[in-house]
């Protein structure tokens, strides 16, 4: 049985200044809402957050940064936040921006034992300064290194009490590979099961890769509110 | 000079043409932008099935109001359905779609293509980098990439170059360019014309590409847009 929390500033208690996080999460989709809140009020500095992207001015992830707790941000895409702009122009915060696939495959990697890979995303770009090449069947790739975390923060539709995890739809996103890639991952659910009540064959994320859970109802905030007229 | 046609119209047009990329059985994925919009040009009797890297393949139509999922988004962050027989998956397992070439085609936008292929559309030095995305990754993995944007900048200057002098997003990627005025395929020997747009002339297309044009011996007419 895994640890369930019952509030989410005791699920984030342990995590310390100058800790190294993951936060699931694309765009503002599948990301653990109550979690970050949890983490702006504990007030840890410094840290070093790898995600997809940074959130928006005032939600998710940039509500971390707004705070200044992050000294270095991890990403793929990092457009729809003004204050990430200004922190870096100053000088304030770090950015190392990484190709969206080949950071999902660090993660992945990071979770399953694998200390590089070789890829041809970001051959003879900025990107490869520094970087090994190397030709396979003619073709150059990148070595690449996986990415691990003190902390995991990962957002998932349903889990139980084992610390199994079910996604709904896009919210999946990076959470499953972030989930194996913590030392300690933390589960934010929108639904709190006992076991046996998800279907063994469907679940995304077995329960081995989780160390604790807390159930949270989430705001599910939308940056692109696109519609088609009815008829 | 052809005689200027307004945005919208132009942006129709391109994407109308890059429809015609699209072959039935296909998986494509589509970029943020224009690109996006070639979706809303694919013939009914085609069947195809659009990639999203955030983990979806298989997107549907947007949704009504009703309908709008927030866990449900495409890469552009917008709201969007799932078609029938979707799957969803996970970011690495998207982009081991990517990488693996198991994607048909991917249809993208630009800011500069170089004759060799080689492709920039991700960062303009001194400007705020927002990030590369799914573009480098993308531009390896689909079977054929094609670039579709303006065929000159905002100031007229070219965008199709003998070198890109913008940092790439990939080498050698590229393999059809639709624009505006024309179709152009980078082949072996060099950037090819393939297709031109009503009211241009070949030597006005020269003029308005930096790199050395290969006119194609079967130079066809482009479609304009209605």
């Amino acid at each position: 049985m895994k640890q369930i929390y019952s509030s989410f500033h005791e699920a984030v208690k342990d995590i310390k200044d100058h800790s190294t996080i993951m936060v699931g999460g694309f765009g503002l989709v599948g990301i653990p809402e109550n979690l970050i809140l949890a983490l702006v009020e504990s007030n840890v500095k410094h840290l070093t957050v790898i995600s997809n992207n940074c959130g928006v001015d005032d939600w998710g992830l940039g509500l971390l940064l707004k705070n200044k707790q992050i000294d270095k941000m991890i990403g793929s895409y990092v457009g729809e936040n003004k204050e990430f702009e200004r922190q870096v122009l100053a000088g304030e915060l770090e950015v190392e921006l990484t190709p969206q696939g080949t950071l999902a495959e660090k993660i992945r990697a990071g979770g399953a034992g694998i200390p590089a890979f070789y890829t041809p995303a970001g051959v003879g770009t900025p990107i490869a300064e520094g970087k090994e090449v190397r030709t396979f069947n003619g073709k150059e790739y990148l070595l690449q290194e996986g990415l691990t975390a003190d902390f995991s923060l990962v957002r998932a539709f349903r889990g139980d009490r084992h610390g199994n995890l079910v996604y709904n739809k896009t919210a999946r996103n990076f959470n499953p590979m972030m989930a194996a890639a913590g030392a300690v991952t933390i589960a934010e659910v929108e639904e709190l099961v006992e076991p046996g009540e998800l279907e063994a064959d469907a679940i995304h994320t077995p329960g081995i890769y989780v160390q604790g859970l807390i159930e949270g109802q989430q705001e599910k905030r939308i940056e692109r509110y696109t519609v088609r007229k009815e008829a | 000079m052809a005689v200027q046609k307004d945005k919208a119209a132009i942006r129709e047009m391109i994407a109308r043409r890059a429809e015609q990329e699209i072959e039935s059985g296909y998986y494509v994925n589509l970029g943020i932008g224009m690109p996006t919009m070639v979706a809303n040009y694919i013939h009914p009797e085609k069947e195809v099935v659009l990639q999203s890297e955030n983990g979806l393949l298989g997107i549907g139509r947007s949704p009504y109001e009703h309908e709008v999922d927030p866990d449900l988004i495409n890469a552009g962050k917008e709201t969007v359905t799932a078609s029938v027989g979707a799957a969803y998956c996970d970011s690495s397992e998207s982009f081991a779609m990517i990488r693996g070439e198991h994607l048909d085609l991917a249809i993208l936008g630009g800011m500069e293509v170089a004759e060799n292929g080689d492709l920039a559309n991700w960062m303009i030095p001194g400007k705020m980098i927002k990030g590369m995305g799914g573009a480098m990754d993308i531009v390896h993995g689909s079977k054929k990439v094609v670039i579709i944007m303006d065929h000159v900048n905002k100031h007229g200057d070219p965008k199709i170059l003998k070198e890109c002098k913008l940092p790439l997003t990939g080498k050698g990627v590229v393999d059809r360019i639709i624009t505006d005025r024309a179709v152009m395929d980078v082949t072996d020997e060099g950037l090819k014309l393939v297709e031109i747009a009503e009211g241009w002339t070949v030597d006005e297309i020269k003029t308005q590409t930096e790199a050395e044009l290969i006119i194609s011996d079967e130079l066809l007419k482009m479609p304009s847009s209605k």
